[in-house]
């Protein structure tokens, strides 16, 4: 029964009080994490030191995050870009790196700014088959583990008596199946780089 | 926590580490209240501890989808199937939804310890679950239900109820409705389906809805949100309106200026005696006040006297017009 004309929460350009946490943190899950793919091709690109690619993304959402909270930024994409390239500036200052390619355009870098993102409905059409793909890649022991928690619905005594383990190992293999979904889930790591 | 790293970890990595092993904890072990706030705590310590359990979190929230998957068919109870397909049935009957069941529904429809509820039209029910809460549901509406140890799910896949949730953090009670998903916060709300359109209202507490397109909202008390396959759009919405949206629990319903056309197809949901309004103007003409779920005669008298409107009792229906 509501009416139609109401205005959309999505539509806090100019909103003049601070969002809230909720609003915040609602956000950069919804506009955000979405962006990982393209922000890691972005950062593997221009950082030399691949080992720190990850350090460097956290580093990102964190100054995202931390701007938001003054006001949520919309839209997202062309802020996360803008804050990944000042960090990597930031830190080629500091720590004289010489980065593989004095930080490029965006355009340079194929990633459009402003390019339309793929249909949503699209992607949750999708979801399943990727959520039983991502499942597939975890190891083994911690597959099993996230299959007898999430799906059969076992808590975690329960998981270590079908598996045969103790509790403190069912908590890692859990940790780290979540972990492993979260990395492929947000779709930054391939298969190859990740450990068991 | 996480198995045999031999060399130093990242900041990164050892804070998802971290986060990890509190996401697991909360969701598979015994989860106090001091749990939470040595959590809440830790999130509060550093922004890197929030924005790395905010990213594990999302992509672990997601998985909850996964339990549609992996249940082989043999596995299925023999009624199932006959519970599924009389929901299709009653479905194309009624001609209401546009939209596929969700996942989270085809995997209660497979699970063996659910409890499935029917309310025939102009009839509510209050329903008690085992773990203290209760559910009301509204006319016309369908209701399935799993609450176990681990898992607290109901799933709406027609009509309307209202949601009196015992909190517990460490098993949240997740409402699906359509492709979209509730999750209580400690709280107290409202969740009608129309087909592909869900709508939310919370009364009390809070509640995060997530739609299957990926959009989402921390919903308050006051908030009532409307989503759809492309849409999530959440208004503030004052204590009474919300409260009148609920006066069906007493039998009523409350109006204030809502147009005819609005008036009728909300006591429609309520009598198998359909009211229609003919005309395009008589649709408009605004309806204020209380009238009961069965109040159609009250209504249309209300046309008749106060807009002059025709009123034509049809045997099944009844028509106003000009």
């Amino acid at each position: 029964m509501a009416d139609q004309t109401e205005t959309s929460r999505e539509d806090g350009a100019h909103r003049p009080e601070a969002p809230g946490v909720n609003d915040v943190n609602a956000w950069f899950v919804r506009e955000v994490l979405p962006l990982e793919p393209l922000l890691m091709h972005y950062l593997r690109k221009q950082w030399p030191n691949q080992s720190e690619i990850e350090d460097l993304r956290q580093d990102v959402y964190v100054r995202v995050h931390e701007a938001a909270k003054k006001q949520i930024p919309q839209p997202a994409k062309p802020f996360v870009f803008r804050i990944a390239h000042n960090l990597l500036v930031d830190r080629i200052r500091r720590e004289h790196v010489v980065p593989i390619e004095a930080v490029a355009d965006f355009d340079e870098l194929g990633i459009a700014i402003d390019a339309p993102q793929p249909d949503r409905s699209v992607i949750a059409r999708d979801e399943l088959r990727r959520l039983q793909a991502a499942l597939d890649q975890l190891p083994p022991r911690a597959r099993e583990a996230v299959v007898l928690g999430r799906i059969e619905g076992l808590n975690g005594r329960e998981i270590a008596k079908r598996m045969g383990i103790g509790t403190a190992t069912v908590s890692a293999h859990l940790a780290n199946g979540i972990l492993a979904l979260a990395d492929i889930l947000t779709g930054e790591v391939p298969p190859q780089e990740r450990k068991s | 926590m996480t198995e045999s790293c031999d060399q130093t970890l990242s900041p990164a990595r050892a804070t998802a580490q971290a986060a990890a092993d509190w996401i697991q904890r909360r969701q598979f072990w015994d989860w106090s209240e001091k749990d939470q706030a040595e959590l809440d705590a830790w999130l509060a310590e550093n922004p890197l501890h929030l924005v790395t359990y905010l990213r594990l979190e999302a992509a672990w929230s997601r998985t909850e989808r996964l339990a549609a998957l992996n249940r082989p068919l043999s596995e299925v109870p023999r009624v199932a199937p006959e519970i599924r397909n009389r929901w299709l049935h009653m479905r194309a009957a009624v001609a209401l939804i546009a939209f596929c069941v969700g996942a989270g529904a085809l995997w209660l429809a497979q699970k063996p310890k659910e409890n499935s509820y029917v309310t025939p039209i102009g009839v509510h029910e209050t329903i008690s679950l085992a773990d203290g809460s209760q559910i009301e549901l509204n006319t016309d509406s369908a209701l399935r239900t799993r609450v176990d140890g681990n898992r607290r799910v109901a799933v709406l896949d027609r009509g309307e109820a209202l949601f009196k949730i015992k909190h517990d953090a460490a098993h949240p009670f997740v409402v699906i409705a359509g492709d979209h998903r509730v999750t209580d916060i400690g709280t107290q709300f409202m969740v009608r389906e129309q087909g592909a359109r869900v709508e939310v209202a919370v009364l009390e507490g809070s509640a995060r809805l997530e739609s299957a397109n990926a959009q989402s909202a921390t919903l308050k008390a006051g908030d009532m949100a409307v989503a759809s396959p492309h849409s999530l759009v959440v208004t503030k919405k004052p204590e009474r309106e919300i409260a009148n949206s609920l006066a069906w629990q007493r039998g009523m319903l409350v109006f204030s200026q809502t147009p005819l056309a609005d008036v009728a197809a909300e006591l429609n949901r309520y009598n198998t005696k359909k009211l229609v309004v003919a005309d395009a103007d008589a649709a408009k003409a605004k309806i204020g006040g209380t009238f009961p779920t069965s109040g159609v005669e009250e209504v249309t008298a209300a046309a008749r006297v106060l807009f002059g409107l025709r009123v034509e009792d049809r045997g099944n229906e009844i028509v106003i017009s000009r």
